[in-house]
């Protein structure tokens, strides 16, 4: 990961900003991940992160600025296009936000609905569901409903459905927010073996020390809507700036 | 001062919202025609509408068949014109208790299950979800939501007419002697298509109404688990007005067409 000048990235923001008002929750923000690596974005709550993630998803809308994933403008896309590429992005939600009407098979049958091209079969999606539930540990809660789940269970059966497309980025909004210690390691364990197996690219917005430490390649420090400071875990942690002390301290 | 202004305000957001509600009933005729269609989730929508609302429309048809009767039989026989019940109750049963009625009592159970539904998934990412998986969720959820309800509606109130007149005609047997069969009669020969046909239509309306509105505020809600109650609240209230207001002008179009 050292020559990154040299590597295309898969995913680049330029010059984004987003405003609520008189609220300037981005300002001139850039962002580049490239491919095999896991790039933490680190940040205050309410510091714009999941506004960040959600304009790269096209869920929102910037003002202005650019987003580039696989050498392919989003902001200037059609929805058909967004679509198809959405299929290439796995995005984990910060609450899971499953489906609570359906069953865990129907949850992660749904992103398969519309992708004909990627699933033959009946018997293929059944497949594709059993090895997508196989990777989280959870074979057997494909006829639960989420209600019936706990907090854990719940992030993995949403892992498991941002992993059905076999998506090249994964962006993990907060994965472990919310869980217990110990389940928000074995949520960290999981996403470092998804990437070992899968070879994905992925986006990690958390303010978990934590979990930046064990995962991260790469860190990008979020402040007052711009990126602040880049590098390695190591060389923010040892920092002498006071604003990215502030991240680190217990 | 301070009050013009929040007159102001409040008018200027009331406007506004009637226009987002434009633009997205004008998004639903943009989706319900393009591919591709949710036939699934439209068959289970209208079974949840349809079946869920079965005995609610049921009972309510029911007691205000029976009500409407022992209401107006003392009128009548003052005035000596209790032979007219079965006509008298027939059309305004068809043409407007009905409808309106059976509407207002699906507008209190259909449009706030519709608010709250959405609304919930909306705060909890779940729409957010959705789109993100490349599905459209306004075609998966607003469009067979709305499509259910237009579907649905007139079905319900023809079903919740039939149940009151039979609630009318118990009355009548009971307390005038008047047997099912001419009590029938006379009601049938009463009716013309001038009430049925203006009647039915208005019905498709109230279920376009109930499902649009439900949807809209379901949608579009915000402000967490506090928006998701305002969400089904403010749907019934919406749907409500917005139910005389079209019963206003199917009234006064039928007017110019059969001079009712």
């Amino acid at each position: 990961m050292d020559s990154k000048e040299n590597l295309k990235p898969v995913l680049e923001l330029r010059s984004l900003h987003k405003s609520f008002g008189d609220n300037h929750v981005l300002v001139d923000f850039n962002l580049k991940l490239f491919e095999g690596e896991n790039l933490v974005v680190m940040g205050k709550s309410g510091s714009g992160k999941s506004v960040m993630v959600k304009c790269l998803v096209g869920l929102i809308q910037p003002d202005s600025g650019s987003i580039t994933i696989k050498n392919q403008d989003i902001i200037t896309m059609g929805h058909k296009e967004l679509d198809l590429l959405r299929t290439e992005i796995g995005f984990l939600f910060q609450g899971s936000a499953l489906y609570d009407s359906m069953t865990v098979r129907e949850n992660l049958e749904f992103p398969l609905r519309r992708q004909t091209h990627k699933v033959a079969d009946f018997e293929s999606t059944e497949a594709l569901v059993r090895e997508a539930l196989e990777n989280v540990g959870l074979s057997d809660t494909m006829d639960l409903m989420p209600a019936e789940l706990s907090g854990g269970m719940q992030r993995r059966v949403a892992l498991a459905r941002a992993l059905i497309l076999k998506p090249k980025i994964i962006i993990y909004d907060e994965p472990t927010t919310g869980l217990d210690p110990i389940t928000a390691k074995e949520i960290i364990e999981l996403m470092r073996n998804i990437q070992k197996k899968y070879h994905t690219s992925s986006l990690i917005i958390t303010h978990d020390v934590d979990c930046a430490r064990v995962i991260s390649n790469r860190m990008i420090l979020l402040v007052d809507g711009t990126n602040y400071v880049e590098g390695s875990f190591d060389e923010l942690s040892n920092s002498k700036d006071p604003k990215v002390q502030a991240f680190f301290k217990n | 001062m301070a009050k013009s202004t929040s007159i102001k305000t409040r008018s200027e957001s009331f406007f506004t919202e009637i226009g987002d509600m434009a633009l997205f009933s004008g998004r639903f005729f943009k989706e319900v025609f393009s591919q591709p269609f949710e036939f699934k989730e439209l068959l289970r929508q209208s079974y949840n509408i349809g079946n869920r609302s079965l005995l609610l429309v049921g009972v309510t048809g029911f007691i205000l068949g029976l009500v409407f009767t022992l209401q107006s039989r003392p009128t009548l026989m003052e005035f000596g014109a209790e032979s007219w019940m079965p006509s008298m109750v027939g059309i305004s049963i068809v043409r407007e208790i009905g409808p309106v009625i059976i509407a207002l009592i699906c507008a209190g159970r259909i449009g706030s299950g519709i608010g709250a539904e959405l609304g919930s998934m909306r705060v909890t990412e779940q729409i957010d979800a959705m789109e993100v998986s490349g599905n459209n969720p306004f075609k998966y959820l607003v469009v067979t939501r709305i499509l259910a309800t237009t579907l649905m509606l007139p079905l319900l109130i023809i079903m919740g007419d039939v149940i009151a007149l039979f609630g009318s005609a118990i009355i009548e047997n009971l307390k005038g002697h008047v047997s099912y069969m001419l009590y029938f009669n006379q009601v049938f020969d009463a009716l013309s298509f001038s009430d049925i046909i203006p009647a039915t239509v208005k019905s498709v309306f109230f279920g376009f109404a109930i499902g649009l509105v439900g949807c809209y505020k379901g949608y579009n809600c915000s402000k967490g688990t506090v928006g998701v109650g305002e969400a089904s609240n403010s749907a019934v209230v919406y749907t409500s007005m917005l139910l005389f207001v079209i019963d206003f002008i199917a009234v006064f179009v039928t007017d110019i067409f059969f001079e009712i």
